[in-house]
């Protein structure tokens, strides 16, 4: 009976051992399945799946550029000679226009005819580029050259400055515009909320009575509770009229209103952190200035806030961590236009506001959702470099816990 | 004199800030509840969304949310409390404690999207839930996991020493004593780690969005593999992409304020629970 009981014990204890390890095995698991989706991407040719670019095989061009295929089917690179290739005009070809040309008899039975039939067209044009369906490509004939199309590359990704990810042929995953707009709203939230956050914090810690306290720690509680998505009807409803009016702006809805809104949902953390930092502050220290003269406002600047430095940049980068990490708010108040942010009274689109917006509509597996993974894996991993920061910073703070 | 005139202006920017934050939280709940309560009716809570949102009540969402609260809880309240008495009671303070808090705070800080997107990839596509109710509470369940740690670790730690050391002295084996000492000691406390949680994951949006919600599905669900409405993903509908944007402003402002009372009662439930139980712990 006695052993029994005994194995049954070791067994829960067991269990136990190998739950301590679950936020572990979480952050593995996250890590593995974010990147082996967005890592994919780079083997994702930059041409859309199923389809390639065909020439004929005079043109001395072999490769294109997902940007060149992007601007010569937005008609804005217009000649061959651009490309490197005879001074010739590009001549687009899609596949719709086939059946301009064609009638269904024509094109046999089956649509059997159309590889042949595409071969000829471009075999007479030697100016074309045609973007074709790899089902009825005219892989066989003579004179009709593949265009080579390269996979998205990690410049392509990180150095694009145009995040377009539903133009065809070629789709552009700039992330360049995304990452900027997303530190612009994230660094002026945390501008407008340091401030605030700091002054109160000194107030709890260092001014308000224990009642006043006990009633105040409460309410910045509740504050972090608001859902985001509660923050972001009323930065809608409210905010976003505001900052037009002041502004004398077309359109409210723009990089400072998301600040605006962040830098409110920032304040919980900044204060909490910050003034339990301060609070940590030893008695001696704040006697012995006293003693020495120094006014209680001079004890708080001089004494209070150096030592607890550590500890306020902990909140500084955790409130950053907090706004970068933010979804839906920024995504109801910002207007989400994916362009470089040029001034902060322009819309703008941040990472997760990206995500957010887009997984829905990306096919599964496809380039477009493996892009929105990657930038899932560039949030998992600021968000784990300011986690770690904040702890080596909060850590630097002498005596803590006295 | 300078300096105390320097003073008194120091510390009254200091009080107008601290009156400032307050005044923030009171704006935004003064804001919804003041437009909100002529909406919350009982047909409004116990109804259907109709004419394309405008009109009706949320009773689908609030019955998605409730299985999303109730699914997510199963299966991370007890994970989570077991991960903190092995912290706690077992592991001491060596490096693998101090590695697996590490990795409970850097979970914590991951933002939701990022497990919104691990859900769909996990849950949704290789495992094959679908969108469902299990997929997104899996998901929610996950992001709520460092919270129900952190508070549980927090309530062990309240418990005082000599609870333990007295039952061990009295023959009671350690995982005895865990059971009949220090959990039921804890206990208050650490359905406080509960309570926020379930506030916590009613109000989350950006997990739910590619897992479960369900943009319009008035008929309940009927088991784990279905989809659902959810209040926090209705109100996001309602407000960006409802048909007629203008006319479900009221039905908006419903919404907020049902969450939001969910939500604040919760946290304040919490809240009063760790106040009364702390105030007995010390004084046994």
């Amino acid at each position: 009976m006695k052993k029994i009981k005994r194995i049954l014990e070791r067994i829960v204890e067991s269990i136990l051992t190998v739950s301590g390890a679950v936020t572990s095995i979480a952050i593995l698991l996250i890590i593995v399945f974010l990147f082996k989706e967005g890592l994919g991407l780079f083997n994702s040719p930059s041409v859309e799946k199923g389809y390639s670019l065909y020439v004929n095989s005079k043109n001395p061009v072999d490769q294109l550029s997902t940007i060149d295929t992007k601007q010569i089917f937005d008609s804005e690179l217009t000649n061959w000679k651009e490309l490197g290739g005879g001074n010739q005009e590009i001549k687009i070809f899609r596949f719709d226009e086939l059946f301009n040309l064609y009638s269904e008899e024509e094109l046999g039975e089956e649509y059997s005819l159309i590889p042949e039939k595409l071969g000829e067209i471009i075999i007479n044009n030697p100016n074309i580029v045609a973007y074709l369906p790899d089902e009825y490509a005219p892989t066989d004939v003579q004179g009709v050259k593949v265009l080579a199309s390269k996979n998205i590359s990690l410049i392509d990704f990180f150095g694009g400055k145009q995040w377009m990810p539903t133009s065809t042929p070629s789709p552009l995953f700039g992330v360049l515009p995304l990452i900027l707009g997303t530190l612009l709203v994230s660094i002026i939230a945390i501008l407008i909320a340091l401030p605030l956050g700091l002054g109160v914090a000194i107030y709890l810690s260092e001014l308000a009575g224990e009642r006043t306290r006990k009633l105040m720690k409460p309410t910045i509680e509740l504050l972090a509770g608001i859902p985001s998505v509660v923050y972001g009807f009323f930065g809608l409803v409210v905010l976003v009229p505001i900052v037009q009016n002041i502004f004398g702006l077309s359109v409210g809805e723009t990089a400072f209103t998301g600040s605006l809104i962040l830098a409110i949902m920032a304040l919980p953390t900044i204060i909490t952190v910050a003034e339990d930092a301060m609070r940590n502050t030893p008695r001696d220290m704040r006697e012995a200035s006293l003693a020495l003269g120094a006014s209680q406002w001079q004890t708080i600047y001089k004494v209070v806030i150096p030592y607890s430095a550590s500890g306020i940049s902990a909140a500084v980068v955790l409130g950053i961590g907090r706004a970068i990490g933010e979804t839906m708010a920024v995504l109801m108040v910002t207007g989400n236009a994916a362009v470089m942010p040029h001034s902060l009274f322009e819309s703008v689109r941040t990472i997760p506001a990206t995500i957010a917006a887009e997984l829905g509509e990306a096919p599964a597996h496809g380039p477009h959702y493996q892009a929105l993974f990657l930038l899932g894996c560039i949030l998992f991993i600021i968000t784990m470099i300011i986690s770690i920061t904040a702890e080596v910073i909060s850590k630097k703070q002498p005596n803590k816990g006295v | 004199m300078n300096k105390k005139l320097s003073q008194k202006i120091a510390f009254m920017i200091f009080r107008i800030l601290g009156i400032m934050v307050v005044g923030i939280l009171f704006w935004i709940l003064g804001f919804i509840i003041y437009n909100g309560i002529e909406v919350i009716s009982w047909e409004f809570i116990f109804s259907s969304p109709s004419e394309g949102m405008t009109e009706g009540g949320i009773f689908p969402a609030i019955v998605g949310t409730l299985s999303l609260v109730m699914g997510s809880m199963i299966f991370a309240f007890p994970l989570g409390v077991m991960s903190a008495i092995y912290t706690n009671e077992y592991a001491g303070n060596s490096w693998i404690v101090r590695f697996i808090r590490v990795m409970t705070n850097n979970l914590g800080s991951i933002p939701s999207i990022v497990f919104g997107l691990f859900g769909m990839a996990l849950f949704v596509n290789t495992l094959g839930f679908g969108d469902s109710i299990l997929a997104g509470s899996l998901t929610l369940g996950l992001l709520v996991l460092p919270l129900v740690i952190r508070t549980t670790e927090e309530a062990l730690k309240a418990v005082p020493n000599s609870y333990r050391i007295g039952s061990l002295a009295l023959g009671a084996s350690k995982l005895q004593t865990i059971r009949k000492v220090v959990l039921p000691a804890a206990f208050p406390n650490i359905t406080t780690g509960l309570i926020l949680s379930i506030g916590r994951v009613s109000g989350e949006t950006a997990p739910i969005l590619f897992t479960v919600a369900a943009y319009f599905l008035p008929k309940l669900p009927n088991g784990i593999f279905d989809q659902v409405m959810a209040l926090p993903y209705h109100l996001y509908v309602i407000v960006t992409s409802g048909t007629d944007i203008e006319a479900s402003r009221p039905m908006a402002y419903g919404t907020a304020l049902v969450l939001i009372a969910i939500v604040l009662i919760m946290n304040i439930l919490a809240m009063i629970i760790r106040g009364h139980f702390n105030k007995k712990l010390k004084t046994n």
